[in-house]
């Protein structure tokens, strides 16, 4: 490298604050928006790319769905707007799924910003608003127009005019016309405040842009990823999995091709494109392909540009995993949540020891319409609530360690307290606590589902639009490891419901909910007394599982 | 409080246990190891060689307050009573499944925090009380007295009780309190409609399970040290300091020992406020570096912000999500892994990076020469001029630079073609880059911009670091005050008797009930005020009121002072009025046509601090005399400059020191850069500052 010593001392700094200003950046949606699953879930993302759309650095939220999106957006916007047209205080959007995120729910924000009259660089946020329309959100669409309002890559704000006539658009198509408009200045706000860092920082290193620290980030990332690529063997594995999908079993097959410096991932083999809204666009499925392989060779590397470039991820157009314009996509990420199991489990092959046995993959998401009642019994101030709730089910034990009881992966998010969400309307969550032997045995167990019933006050009847995976599927074991609890979805009657869609819940009746565990890695009959001891005590496996799948007899 | 009255300060920390003794304007203080398996030993043999030190008897030592890190440590390392937590049914694992959420996103073997009540520890009843406050099942006292009956039995020494919506609601809490208490009088017993009655079941129910956790022991060694002190003569009563930065009775102490929990921390911060307060300064960050963290807090109008809850014991870098949340009154700050003991590695994308790892004082920096031989900051800190080798800690430890030159070389230079100097600066930028970015965000979290801030540095490392971080942040000046090392100790004797009383009570401003608000401050009000009164019946009080508001749909709060005329006589407009202020001020916009909620309350009641005296600026006089020269690294030039060697203790009320130039004390120096002049102060302060420094030279 051509710089002098002292000047790498200070460009060593310069790293990191590039990363403190996009991690500011995120704070501040999270601290302004509306929607749930940004503010409490943190499923929203934000990064900075310099002048020629490369993103260089990328806040770590609770998402790693929006990890490739983002370097691919700031592109789209570019080619769109054209540069000839970009101004300081201009402010784009979209929430087009194949340009954004993956479903029009998400909102993508992008900025350009100016430093010394000069474009340097684009800040670029996305969030998960309340509603965008349509028949909300759910899996019961037959085609994207179904789903909501599209917003094409426009100017929401130019020279710092805000567009009234696109708020006034949203404004009428949105159930909660505040507070997804509301969300929408934010992420223009959560821009702004990153373009303000950047100044400070161009400013404090008497710097004119970002291409020298641009230059220096690229070039260290690629090289680090690409060492850590070359270190694996130069083969080609392949997985599958099978998971519910909405009527039909779906198909997930993938071929990973290691080279000397990238990795090829391909999803040929895949079940086709879904009548319903499980589909996903491709950008989604390069965000949880990257993410796995990430994980498992590369972990420490943050996401730019260069470090995410030598992963190459394709999927056959038309099938679920690539689906088109106009395939219903709103829960894409239930099927997008089963890609890096799919994945780590090819990878299984060439690095024994390192990857995890599969979880419940998915999150356990529901929404809950609650109304009074229609039978004439409501309390007369009754009103409507929507509930959006995130729970999540066991992970998958790992080679040295059990799963993790009722904690997300592949995804991030954070659940809410229920004493709030039971402010948010007049629902009742009368258990929510972990599900013994719904982990998976072996020598090292999966983690627990959990157990929740739900009701709702005296008056109230409600529907309930399910997102659950792993109903017909259990997460399967590795290495002897057995598989994991599946998911069971009841009326406290004993009436069994469907693990997704719409469905109505009689007044006074509970839904009854047992989320799926992950599965064990290892030969049961291997694991160490004292755990299975410990598993016992606290309640973890019953005496009978333990004795059936362990082996194990209390003296 | 009378000049010549004689009042003691003693911070128990993990490695040493400060006593600071006060008499008049005359201050003492010593550090003696912390006895970790008596900590009441190190206390009376530091209170008995800080009598001797400065000619007084114990028997004339009027207050004594306390602050420790037992209750923290007692948390870190899981060394508590054995507890049970009884929780409603459904509801057991509130503790273990936390947030459902991975601290850590790209790590296949990440651990997550262990719960602090193992699972069968945690007993059920079949009670619920809803989100109104009313009650959807009934709690049956006969299931109580079968359940206390069994916790007998398994010979439990102390009971958490946390049952959902019980903030709102306390009737089955105190029921569980009632029949317990028939059955077991003895037994201890904590309450989260007490120790925290706050909406979030996972927050409050840690909370209350870290308070029956400690208490036991606490209760134990508050009993003793009492004792031990009145063997000694020291009859004086004893306070203790709590993590909001007040002083509470030992009864309440005993009572709620999660309180006590970060309490030296706060004591630095209020050492830091009282020195804001002599100069009359409104904006300060506090700046705190010892050999393992650096801590880091604003302090506006001369107070420090409080938050509501934080997090301990973190098991994973200092990681936020690591830890477990106590929600309690606190002094908020940031605390990293960063400090003189930090040790630096290249990672695979030669990326220099520093801490959270810290070689301790065991084994210590490379120059230490105890068998260290990875770089520490320190190790960086002496390549480049900044330590002198033959001088540390008053010269019982010699450093080699050589040493330090190897590990430096070794771990960092070698892997990025780096001369030894360039890597020690490139270790040094890294581990003031990311202070300066705790900073950064901590002030931009509270809507601040420190560029109108002064620096207020003290800890054995800060004074090293502090011109540096003055330049990353664009500050323009900074105070270190004499006794740096002690200072949270010192923090403990400034600070008022407080009680923060907190409720979470859910108002919409649509429908606002002025009277109904009235009384709940009202009573708030009067709960804090019993704690203060336990202390100080007669004394003066004063108030501060505070709501946590959002806009209906959002998921963070944020804190809106009312003014006690506010709180008098409440107003839907008025209290809109005072949120939209705020919420402009931190997120540069409000937003319109939404209604807005407030969520808690909190009234903290203390006792009226006396006023500061102001310290008579000196005017600058003549320089102070240098003892020689050494080569220093300057950051900003990137070149080594010739520094003048100052001793502190030879440098006169007014003289002055330009940059650059070394300050040396016992236990640390100041590395005062290119550009930056001090002068001694009247109070022995260092008041150092960039622009004065640059007019004279454009002069």
């Amino acid at each position: 490298m051509s710089q002098s010593p002292l000047a790498a001392g200070a460009i060593q700094g310069m790293w990191s604050r590039l990363i403190s200003v996009v991690e500011d950046q995120a704070q501040t949606l999270v601290r302004t928006a509306f929607s749930t699953s940004v503010r409490d879930a943190g499923e929203l993302s934000a990064g900075v790319d310099d002048q020629r759309g490369k993103m260089l650095a990328q806040a770590v939220t609770g998402t790693p769905g929006h990890v490739n999106a983002m370097a691919e957006s700031v592109a789209h916007f570019m080619r769109e707007v054209g540069l000839e047209n970009m101004y300081e205080g201009d402010v784009y959007i979209t929430n087009d799924p194949w340009m954004g995120t993956g479903h029009l729910h998400d909102i993508t924000v992008v900025s350009p910003s100016f430093h010394r009259g000069k474009l340097v660089g684009y800040f670029a946020c996305t969030a998960h608003v309340v509603d965008i329309g349509g028949r909300g959100f759910g899996a019961d669409a037959n085609s994207v127009y179904e789903e909501g309002l599209c917003i094409p890559i426009m100017k929401f704000a130019e020279r710092g005019d805000v567009d009234m006539g696109l708020v006034k658009i949203v404004r009428n198509n949105v159930r909660e016309a505040d507070q997804v408009v509301g969300d929408i200045y934010a992420l223009a706000s959560c821009n702004e405040i990153g373009h303000r860092r950047l100044v400070e920082m161009l400013e404090e290193f008497e710097l004119d842009d970002l291409e020298s620290i641009a230059a220096f980030i690229l070039e260290n990332s690629h090289r680090a990823t690409v060492e850590c690529i070359a270190a694996l063997p130069r083969t080609t594995v392949t997985n599958e999995m099978t998971v519910d999908g909405y009527s039909d079993p779906i198909r997930i097959s993938v071929r990973l091709d290691i080279e000397e410096d990238h990795i090829r991932c391909d999803f040929t083999g895949t079940s086709g494109i879904d009548k319903k809204a499980i589909n996903v666009p491709h950008v989604y499925t390069m965000a949880y392909a990257c993410y796995a392989l990430k994980c498992a060779i590369a972990p420490e590397i943050p996401n730019n540009a260069a470090s995410l470039a030598p992963f190459r991820i394709s999927a056959p157009e038309g099938s679920i995993l690539n689906a088109k314009h106009p395939a219903p996509v709103a829960l894409r990420h239930v099927m997008g949540h089963m890609i890096p199991d799919t994945v780590l489990g090819a990878l299984h092959e060439i690095l024994p020891g390192t990857v995890p046995a599969e979880g419940a993959g998915s999150l356990c998401n529901f929404q809950l319409s609650i109304r009074p009642r229609s039978d004439g019994n409501a309390p007369p101030d009754a009103k409507r609530a929507e509930v959006l709730m995130f729970n999540c089910g066991g992970s998958g034990a790992r080679p040295t360690l059990d799963g993790m009881n009722a904690t997300a992966f592949p995804s991030g998010v954070m659940t809410m307290p229920i004493e709030a969400t039971e402010h948010t309307g007049p629902v009742v969550i009368w258990r929510k606590e972990l599900r013994p032997d719904s982990g998976g045995a072996g020598e090292f167990r999966g983690g627990l589902g959990q157990y929740m019933d739900i009701g709702t006050l005296d008056g109230y009847e409600f529907d309930f639009s399910a997102m659950f995976d792993r109903v017909k599927h259990p997460a399967q074991g590795r290495e002897g490891g057995l598989e994991g609890g599946p998911t069971r979805f009841e009326l406290d009657d004993g009436m069994v419901m469907r693990g997704k869609g719409r469905q109505a819940i009689p007044p006074g009746r509970k839904a009854m909910l047992a989320l799926p565990g992950g599965a064990g890695y290892g030969d049961p009959k291997k694991r160490d007394p004292d755990l299975i001891k410990r598993d016992l005590d606290g309640d973890y496996v019953s005496p009978e599982t333990a004795q059936r799948d362990y082996g194990y007899t209390s003296s | 409080m009378t000049d010549d009255a004689v009042r003691l300060g003693v911070d128990i920390g993990g490695t040493f246990t400060d006593v600071v003794l006060e008499k008049g304007s005359e201050l003492h203080s010593i550090k003696v190891l912390t006895t970790n398996d008596a900590p009441e030993e190190a206390i009376l043999d530091g209170i008995a060689q800080v009598c001797q030190a400065s000619g007084v008897s114990p028997s004339d030592i009027s207050i004594i307050i306390h602050g420790t890190t037992l209750a923290t440590n007692a948390l870190i390392e899981r060394r508590g009573a054995k507890t049970a937590l009884i929780t409603t049914k459904g509801f057991r694992d509130v503790i273990e499944m936390r947030t459902e959420s991975r601290f850590e996103q790209y790590d296949l073997n990440l651990k997550l925090p262990e719960a602090l009540i193992e699972r069968q520890h945690r007993l059920v009843l079949d009670e619920r009380i809803a989100a109104t406050g009313q009650v959807l099942k009934e709690l049956d006292r006969a299931e109580v007295g079968a359940l206390a009956d069994q916790v007998i039995e398994a010979g439990y020494e102390s009971v958490a009780v946390g049952l959902i919506h019980s903030y709102l609601n306390d009737a089955h809490e105190k029921l569980v309190r009632e029949v317990f208490e028939t059955k077991a009088p003895d037994l201890t017993l904590s309450l989260s409609c007490e120790v925290s009655p706050q909406m979030r079941e996972y927050e409050r129910f840690n909370t209350v399970c870290a308070n029956a956790y400690v208490k036991p022991r606490m209760k134990s060694y508050l009993g003793r040290l009492t004792g031990r002190l009145a063997e000694a003569g020291a009859t004086a009563p004893v306070f203790l300091m709590h993590s909001g930065g007040g002083i509470i009775s030992l009864d309440s102490a005993s009572e709620f020992p999660v309180r006590l929990v970060e309490s030296g921390p706060a004591g630095g911060a209020i050492f830091a406020a009282h020195i804001a307060g002599r100069y009359g300064l409104d904006r300060v960050l506090s700046f705190d570096m010892g050999g393992t963290t650096a801590k880091i807090c604003l302090i506006k109008d001369q107070s420090p912000k409080t938050s509501r809850v934080f997090e301990v014991a973190r098991t994973y870098r200092f990681k936020k999500g690591s830890g477990m949340p106590i929600s309690v009154p606190v002094i908020e700050m940031v605390e990293i892994g960063a400090g003189g003991g930090s040790l630096a590695h290249v990672d695979a994308m030669r990326q220099i990076r520093v801490g959270p790892e810290s070689a301790g004082s065991e084994p210590g920096p490379a120059c230490y020469q105890q068998g260290g031989d990875r770089p520490a900051v320190t190790d960086a800190d002496l390549v480049l001029g900044r330590l002198d080798p033959d001088n540390f800690a008053g010269g019982s430890i010699k450093l080699s630079a050589e040493s330090s030159a190897k590990a430096v070389d070794a771990h960092v230079g070698m892997h990025l073609g780096l001369d030894t100097n360039g890597a020690a600066f490139g270790i040094s930028e890294v581990v003031d880059e990311n202070m300066a970015n705790a900073a950064r965000v901590h002030a931009v979290e509270s809507g601040e911009d420190l560029s109108g801030y002064t620096m207020i540095a003290f800890g054995g490392a800060a004074p090293l670091h502090a011109g540096r971080l003055c330049e990353k942040l664009g500050m323009d000046r900074m105070i270190v005050p004499p006794g740096a090392g002690v200072g949270s100790a010192i923090g403990f004797l400034r600070a008022p008797f407080s009680f923060e009383a907190t409720r979470s009570t859910i108002v919409h401003l649509s429908d606002f009930s002025p009277p109904g608000v009235k009384t709940l401050l009202a009573e708030l009000r009067e709960e804090a005020s019993a704690f203060v009164r336990a202390c100080q019946p007669e004394a003066k009080l004063e108030f501060r009121f505070r709501a946590f508001v959002r806009y209906v749909g959002q998921g963070w709060e944020i804190p809106v002072d009312l003014s006690a005329e506010d709180a008098a006589a409440p107003g839907a407009e008025l209290y809109l009025s005072r949120f939209e202020k705020s919420y402009e001020a931190l997120f540069g916009r409000i937003v319109h046509g939404l209604d807005v909620e407030i969520t808690s309350w909190a009234v903290n009641a203390s006792t009226v601090v006396p006023e500061v005296e102001q310290v008579t600026p000196a005017e600058p006089g003549e320089a102070a005399r240098a003892t020689g020269l050494r080569r220093i690294f300057s950051p900003a030039a990137g070149v080594f400059d010739e520094a003048a060697i100052v001793e502190r203790a030879d440098v006169q009320t007014g003289q002055t020191v330009a940059g650059p130039a070394v300050i040396t004390e016992q236990e640390t120096s100041v590395i005062l850069p290119d550009g930056f002049q001090a002068i001694l102060q009247p109070d022995g302060c260092l008041d150092i500052s960039r622009s004065a420094a640059q007019s004279e030279l454009a002069a």
